[in-house]
């Protein structure tokens, strides 16, 4: 039996027998996308609002209808002054007060314009700048209803087919939006390329490095050089098995993600496939080279940590949005493979696009591929010299 | 009670000897607050667009201005047609895409309706309905202004008065300037706490085990309960010091406001590292290897962070995964960092999550000590 | 060496005269057992080998005896108590060298010392004192404040054999505190060894070296988890007709080829 075959053979071992870590990194993969494909959103839905009402009357009460009649808003409270609202904020009960005036009614059929106020907690921004749209919405909607009951005002009406809430956006405008590549906005859809890059890292970069200084701690690699095997021999057999295992894991997430949650995949899984590899290729390259420095399993992790899987799903895209970023952090996503994976990932699942409009990107991620493997196995047969 | 602080006192010289410790646990989460919070944002900024005006109006120039002079949007190109635009989204040179039709000007003159589009590119899920929101505020904004702007037509003061008016005053509680750093911060702050407390504890009784160390430690009279305080007690001191490190930090360097008690802070973090210490020491039970404990406890790590509100709003999560997140300590403390930090929040506010925090104590600790076995069976 | 003399500056709990007795003690993993219905017992102040190759079930048997392990079956008693309900007091009384090294190797010899003294409950004094004298005796003080990783093998061994009597137990359990030791520190070990014994201290202690079997007050000797012969050396060779305990050794182990061989 050829010698790599045999040393293919005892990584499996390896890999087999330790059970505990082989749960871990079966269960990985399965458990991201059953939270990413359920758990993590960010849609704005039930809003907990609070209304100050210092001096109802039949307006105020009426606006406030406006509010429970939808889905979108759950009143908390009814509170009569807005300093109620702070307690309320600071437990989190409530995301957003909408304030009244006195004399709302009257206002509203006087020459005065009413005066109300929209108290977002914007802790997180985000949310907040769309629950002031959300309530804006309402606001102008009922603004609009009020000027077309008047008599000699001139009657305006709008439909909307925006997917803000039914009473939307008051204008004489209105928008009609159309959402590409994702029109249900499902969170689902956009996370399976990042999460992919987040479970090869992982795979192929950590395990490779621990398993690469699992052997240098123990001793056992030195029996290794001293056999006859050349190093690259060495090398491959390390690394095949983790590029099986990324690849399989690979295609299973991709599966999981279709069979489960319906995830489209408008480009060729071959293609998707096909750039998964290069994207494992490059990352087992930089679990060797971090093992090349570092003779200590724990050091290794945190290197390939640090160096590997942190990048990866911090600036590859995943989740935060490069264009978020400033602009160093935005530059050193450039150099980043989990990045250009993730956009060629986007661009096959969502966007259905080819290599006609992903060769560029498809180049770098080679080239960066093929780099780091240069690079590292040079290191490794350094250190072995 | 001597035992515990004679054990406390080799494990701090152990952490403070090991430079591979001492670079967890300093260098590196500091490092990661950095990145994280610069990086960690979905904030929208010069969301870069492309203006398709069929209609070269003022009215309709008077749209695109708004969109320009939001600060939001960053128009970077303009285009003759709808095709030209869906190219531009196709190729990701634009998240989004304002088409004016022709007759804008004369529509909401006339019928007093007029109807845009926008196209959005939803690619990147979060981005894109922010994108929608601040849109939706700009020709709602505008279109009041056009209709209590005009001298004739509709809005003109009738026998009954001028049409109802209301003017929206808007309000950013806690966070005027919108900073999603600040945001971000006290929550990292709390990943931090807990990779330390639970992966370190894990990783460090485990390697006891892989050592045998530990056995010399169980021949010893000293009990299950002293043994466990002994070894916590440096993590949970350690722990405390990263927090303090890491406020420090975020204050310096992201104007993070402090606006609740530290003390209090510091109070809920001390109970907090018990649960995540606890947890760590379970981890380190069910584990041989120190590589197994780090995996278990990423793994675990992983989820809790996921489901805690620190990157997505628990408020957009489905209602079973809510429910789930009831249970996950590090959602509370997040949960109560936050309401510290940036919204003064006192004892009373965050009594709810406290509580949960305060339980989840107790089982963890107590399970650790039931479960420690000095002896095998 | 007389042992009849406790050395009077270091009094040791003395009274039983039986410190380990060991009746049909027995443990199994699963369907393996490694330590098969053992029978023996070690006198206060005695040196009892326990002889075996690798995996005959020593190192079980004395993690049953210290309270790391339950056993399985039978029943034993250590400094008077009961193996299976008073392990915590037994814990008191003993003392244990595990066959792994097992200080804290970046942690310097006072600062181990320093650690089990306070767990053996000793006043800060006594710590104070015997770390002193530990060191010096083992000749070591120049390191005293070095991590421990920096001494050679032999060192570290002979402290962890220190460190085990730290707290003046009655009864120590050494577990093949020789291997991999050159044969001057294995000599210098039982002189350590001897030394405990003389201040009244029992030993038991563990090894795969035969010619160790000589310094012993008795021994027994393990094969396949079964006590195969046990007794004072000189006994044992006249009884069963060898010359040394290696041959004696041989011959219960491999039965088939000691009778091929036929009488030493």
């Amino acid at each position: 039996m050829s010698p790599l075959v045999a040393l293919l053979r005892k990584e499996a071992y390896h890999i087999r027998r330790d059970r505990r870590t082989l749960v871990v990194v079966l269960a990985l993969p399965v458990v991201q996308v059953l939270l990413f494909g359920s758990a993590i959103r960010t849609d704005v839905n039930r809003v907990r609002l609070a209304i100050v009402d210092p001096a109802p009357d039949e307006a105020t009460l009426e606006l406030r209808s406006r509010f429970t009649a939808t889905d979108t808003f759950h009143l908390v409270a009814v509170v009569p002054r807005a300093s109620d609202l702070d307690p309320l904020f600071r437990t989190s009960q409530a995301q957003a007060g909408v304030v009244l005036p006195v004399g709302f009614a009257e206002d509203l059929a006087g020459r005065s314009p009413a005066q109300v106020q929209i108290i977002v907690d914007a802790t997180d921004p985000n949310t907040g700048s769309v629950l002031r749209a959300y309530i804006e919405a309402v606001i102008r909607g009922y603004e609009q209803e009020r000027i077309r009951l008047k008599p000699d005002s001139t009657g305006v009406t709008g439909t909307s087919t925006s997917p803000l809430p039914a009473e939307s956006g008051f204008s004489r405008i209105t928008a009609t939006s159309r959402m590409r590549f994702n029109p249900t906005r499902e969170s689902s859809n956009i996370f399976v390329p990042g999460l992919m890059a987040f479970v090869l890292t992982i795979l192929a970069s950590l395990m490779t490095a621990i398993s690469l200084t699992r052997e240098k701690e123990t001793g056992t690699i030195e029996a290794l050089l001293v056999s006859p095997l050349r190093p690259w021999s060495i090398i491959l057999g390390k690394v095949l098995p983790y590029l099986a295992i990324g690849l399989v894991a690979a295609v299973a997430i991709i599966a999981e993600a279709r069979l489960v949650f319906d995830v489209p995949l408008r480009g060729s899984a071959v293609l998707l496939v096909g750039e998964a590899l290069l994207f494992i290729l490059a990352s087992l390259a930089l679990g060797i080279l971090v093992s090349t420095r570092t003779s200590s399993q724990r050091v290794a992790m945190m290197g390939a940590m640090l160096g590997s899987m942190l990048p990866n799903i911090l600036l590859s895209g995943f989740i935060f949005p490069i264009e978020s970023m400033p602009l160093p952090l935005r530059l050193i996503s450039q150099v980043v493979p989990g990045q250009w994976f993730v956009t060629i990932a986007r661009g096959i699942m969502l966007k259905g696009v080819g290599l006609e409009y992903l060769w560029k990107e498809t180049l770098i991620l080679g080239g960066m591929a093929a780099l780091l493997l240069a690079v590292s196995t040079r290191a490794f047969k350094a250190r072995l010299g | 009670m001597r035992r515990v602080f004679f054990l406390a006192q080799a494990e701090l010289l152990h952490v403070v000897r090991d430079r591979a410790t001492l670079a967890q646990v300093l260098v590196v989460p500091m490092v990661q607050i950095l990145i994280l919070a610069n990086a960690a944002t979905f904030e929208i900024r010069d969301t870069r667009m492309w203006v398709v005006d069929l209609d070269r109006t003022a009215v309709s120039r008077g749209l695109v201005n708004r969109f320009a002079a939001s600060g939001h949007f960053d128009i970077t190109g303009t285009a003759p047609s709808l095709d030209a635009a869906n190219e531009a989204l196709l190729r990701g040179r634009a998240t989004l895409a304002l088409i004016i039709p022709r007759n804008f000007e004369a529509n909401v003159a006339r019928t007093r309706r007029a109807n845009v589009e926008l196209v959005v590119n939803a690619e990147k899920g979060a981005a894109a309905g922010i994108v929608q929101a601040y849109a939706g505020i700009i020709l709602g904004a505008y279109s009041a202004e056009l209709a209590h702007r005009r001298p004739s037509g509709f809005g003109s003061a009738g026998p009954g008065g001028a049409a109802p008016r209301i003017d929206i005053r808007y309000r950013s509680r806690y966070n005027p300037t919108l900073n999603y750093q600040h945001y971000m911060v006290p929550g990292l702050l709390v990943a931090l706490v807990t990779m330390i407390g639970t992966l370190l504890t894990a990783q460090n009784i485990a390697r006891e085990k892989e050592l045998g160390t530990l056995e010399q430690l169980n021949v010893t009279p000293i009990t299950r309960g002293q043994f466990i305080a002994g070894k916590l007690l440096p993590f949970w001191l350690v722990g405390l010091i990263e927090l303090a490190l890491g406020l420090t930090l975020g204050v310096l360097v992201f104007d993070v406001p402090v606006r609740g008690s530290v003390f209090l802070l510091f109070g809920v973090a001390g109970l907090y590292l018990l649960v995540a210490l606890g947890i760590g020491l379970w981890i380190s039970t069910i584990v041989d290897t120190q590589q197994q404990a780090m995996f278990v406890a990423f793994f675990i790590i992983n989820i809790y962070m996921l489901m805690s509100g620190l990157f997505t709003p628990i408020d957009s999560m489905a209602p079973w995964a809510q429910a789930a997140a009831e249970l996950n300590p590090v959602r509370h403390f997040v949960a109560i960092s936050r309401a510290i930090l940036i919204k003064g929040a006192g004892l009373s506010d965050i009594a709810r999550p406290l509580t949960f925090l305060a339980v989840f104590a107790a089982v963890v600790l107590t399970s650790a000590v039931l479960q420690y076995r000095k002896r095998a069976a | 060496m007389n042992r009849d003399e406790a050395d009077p500056g270091n009094p040791v709990e003395a009274g039983l005269d039986t410190a380990i007795e060991a009746n049909e003690l027995t443990r199994k993993f699963g369907a393996f057992t490694a330590v098969d219905r053992i029978s023996f017992d070690v006198r206060q102040g005695e040196v009892f080998g326990f002889l075996g190759a690798n995996g005959a079930g020593k190192t079980t048997a004395i993690r049953m005896l210290t309270g790391l392990l339950t056993p399985s079956g039978g029943s034993a008693r250590v400094a008077g108590h009961d193996v299976y309900t008073e392990g915590e007091q037994i814990k008191r009384r003993i003392g244990y060298m595990s066959q792994r090294f097992s200080l804290y190797e970046d942690l310097s010899p006072r600062e181990n010392i320093r650690l089990y003294g306070g767990i053996y409950d000793l006043t800060a004094a006594e710590i104070r004192e015997r770390s002193a004298e530990m060191l010096s005796r083992l000749g070591i003080e120049a390191v005293g404040s070095r991590p421990v990783r920096e001494l050679p093998l032999g060192w570290r061994q002979k402290l962890a054999f220190s460190v085990a009597l730290l707290h003046r137990p009655s009864i120590v359990f050494l577990d093949e505190p020789t291997s991999g030791v050159d044969p001057v520190t294995r000599r210098q070990f039982w002189e350590l060894i001897y030394e405990a014994a003389g201040r009244g201290t029992s030993v038991l202690v563990t090894t795969h070296y035969m010619d160790e079997a000589e310094y012993c007050d008795r021994l027994s000797i393990m094969v396949a988890g079964r006590i195969a012969a046990i007794g004072a050396p000189a006994e044992l060779k006249k009884e069963h007709g060898t010359g040394s305990i290696d041959d004696l050794f041989v011959r219960l182990a491999r039965p088939a080829v000691s009778e091929s061989k036929g009488p030493a």
